[in-house]
């Protein structure tokens, strides 16, 4: 039987609707249930103490404090690494077997698992470079797994600038160098923040490699070597172990708005600059 | 002939790859005038202009043959700074390349690539160059507004000012006023006009009239060759040659 093409377009239509409603429907299905579980128990006090009895009272300072500090340290390194990673493969060399070998590695650093990073940055930074479960040996290890994004995001950023802007640069006696550094990374910000900002909600958002690599000390930390609990790793323990599921859902809530917090800020600031063009 | 000898080419050759965009170039170019660059499209009209600042450096896979000579310096010469010579040897592209800045760091944008910091200094550059460009009456009131709110022809002679606020000797234009309305295009070529008393103009026109409006001397390019060169009036009205007056008088092109 066939069906005549009215039918068809109908059902294709109806699909295609479907299957926007239901990733939307997902996605406020999630908030909304962490949301309500965890918004009531949200107050200044909950964010300002420390998490006592293993998370079943107190607050979550200490977690947001790690959370922040290995996020901060992941985004640090790997930004200035990805950006120059990227000028380097747009504006420095041709393409070749060298930057095709980089491209090679960053591709399949992405398509790494993250526990692998996890087991990695435990062996590599935590034993062998002794930095212990710290800030630092987390924040390294997340460095490395955002790495990919931010430098794909960076290059597209960079390919999207018109080459007329390269050639004015160089036409009024600009070098290399401040083409790059006054035309085109002005010009990628916006885009290049977008990576970064991936990189962020990754870093919030990542348990395993974090447990592995940042402990799950409830203590505020006081330096990059102290041994930190993120938010996730919190939630994820409070869950897992059955400590709190109220506790759980309360930092569940609480890392929804703190991402939601950075991307409001991020946004802001970007539209600021933008305007200013 | 006007002025001395600037700019010269010895039998220069340019390929792009296995590409030939030039072969056998002799020339003598003399200071201010506007020397109009003819021919028809792919027949090496922008290879010759941008291998007089070497832009043609950013392509890879290029390779050239015999010498351009600029007051008696060879531009290929290792000891040349290629910022010095693009600031001496000036560039104005076939459409308005603005860059995202206000009007003013437009204009600023090579004073500052070169290292001028003091404020005063690019305020009169900046000022100078606008006026040079017909353009100061127009945005004297924005220079803080972004260049991409000025008109076409408005941001084509941005160009122009971003490129005398350098002071070259010489400024190339590749079809200036190829997206430009008539207007626009004769507030260019009235600038063009008072430039010449200082710099050296080479000008790609975007057609055969404009070349007859304003050019003093006129070069007729046929792939890759140069197959005359003399006074516009003469290239105009009795073209030595058989296949400048088929492409003058619209034969082909």
């Amino acid at each position: 039987m066939r069906f005549s093409r009215h039918t068809v377009q109908k059902l294709g239509k109806t699909v295609i609707w479907i299957a926007a409603f239901a990733a939307l429907a997902m996605m406020i299905l999630i908030l909304l249930k962490v949301l309500i579980e965890g918004l009531p128990l949200l107050n200044l006090k909950f964010f300002l103490e420390s998490p006592h009895h293993m998370g079943r009272s107190g607050g979550i300072f200490s977690t947001v404090v790690g959370t922040l500090a290995l996020t901060l340290v992941a985004v640090l390194i790997a930004t200035p690494l990805g950006v120059g990673t990227a000028v380097f493969l747009r504006e420095y060399t041709q393409e070749g077997s060298a930057s095709r070998i980089i491209r090679f590695g960053t591709d399949c650093l992405a398509g790494v698992p993250s526990i692998i990073f996890g087991l990695f940055g435990f062996v590599f930074f935590v034993i062998w470079l002794q930095m212990g479960w710290s800030i630092l040996s987390g924040g390294l290890t997340m460095a490395t797994m955002i790495l990919p994004t931010i430098i794909c995001t960076a290059e597209e950023a960079m390919k999207a600038i018109p080459y007329s802007y390269r050639e004015v640069s160089f036409a009024l006696g600009g070098t290399r160098w401040q083409t790059v550094s006054k035309v085109i990374l002005p010009n990628a910000l916006p885009g290049i923040l977008t990576g970064v900002l991936l990189g962020v909600g990754r870093c919030v958002g990542e348990t395993a490699a974090v447990i592995l690599t940042a402990g799950s000390s409830l203590l505020v930390p006081t330096s990059l070597f102290s041994p930190v609990r993120t938010m996730a790793v919190h939630f994820y323990i409070l869950a897992r172990e059955g400590i709190s599921m109220e506790m759980a859902f309360a930092t569940g809530a609480a890392l929804i708005l703190l991402i939601l917090a950075i991307n409001t800020v991020a946004n802001f600031m970007l539209f600021r600059y933008i305007r200013r063009i | 002939m006007k002025g001395n000898a600037k700019i010269i080419f010895e039998d220069f050759q340019f390929q792009y790859g296995t590409l030939t965009a030039l072969r056998g170039i002799n020339l003598t170019i003399s200071s201010r005038q506007i020397w109009a660059v003819l021919g028809p499209a792919r027949s090496g009209k922008t290879t010759f202009l941008k291998s007089i600042n070497r832009l043609t450096d950013l392509i890879p896979g290029t390779i050239y043959r015999g010498r351009i000579i600029i007051d008696d310096q060879e531009i290929h010469d290792p000891q040349i700074s290629l910022p010095d010579l693009r600031r001496r040897v000036g560039m104005v592209f076939d459409l308005p390349t603005p860059l995202p800045l206000s009007v003013f760091e437009n204009v600023a944008f090579g004073l500052r690539l070169k290292g001028v910091k003091e404020r005063k200094r690019l305020e009169e550059a900046v000022e100078r160059a606008l006026r040079a460009a017909v353009l100061w009456d127009e945005v004297k009131d924005r220079l803080a507004s972004s260049a991409f709110r000025l008109s076409g022809g408005q941001q084509q002679r941005l160009c122009i000012a971003r490129v005398l606020a350098l002071e070259p000797e010489i400024i190339m234009l590749d079809e200036p006023c190829s997206g430009l309305d008539p207007i626009s295009t004769a507030s260019i070529e009235q600038s063009l006009n008072q430039l010449k008393e200082r710099y050296t103009i080479l000008l790609v026109p975007h057609n055969i009239q404009q070349a007859s409006r304003v050019a003093d001397r006129v070069g007729f390019f046929l792939n890759g060759e140069l197959i005359e060169e003399g006074p516009a009036a003469q290239i105009f009205t009795r073209p030595k040659d058989r296949r400048t007056e088929d492409y003058i008088s619209g034969k082909f092109g």
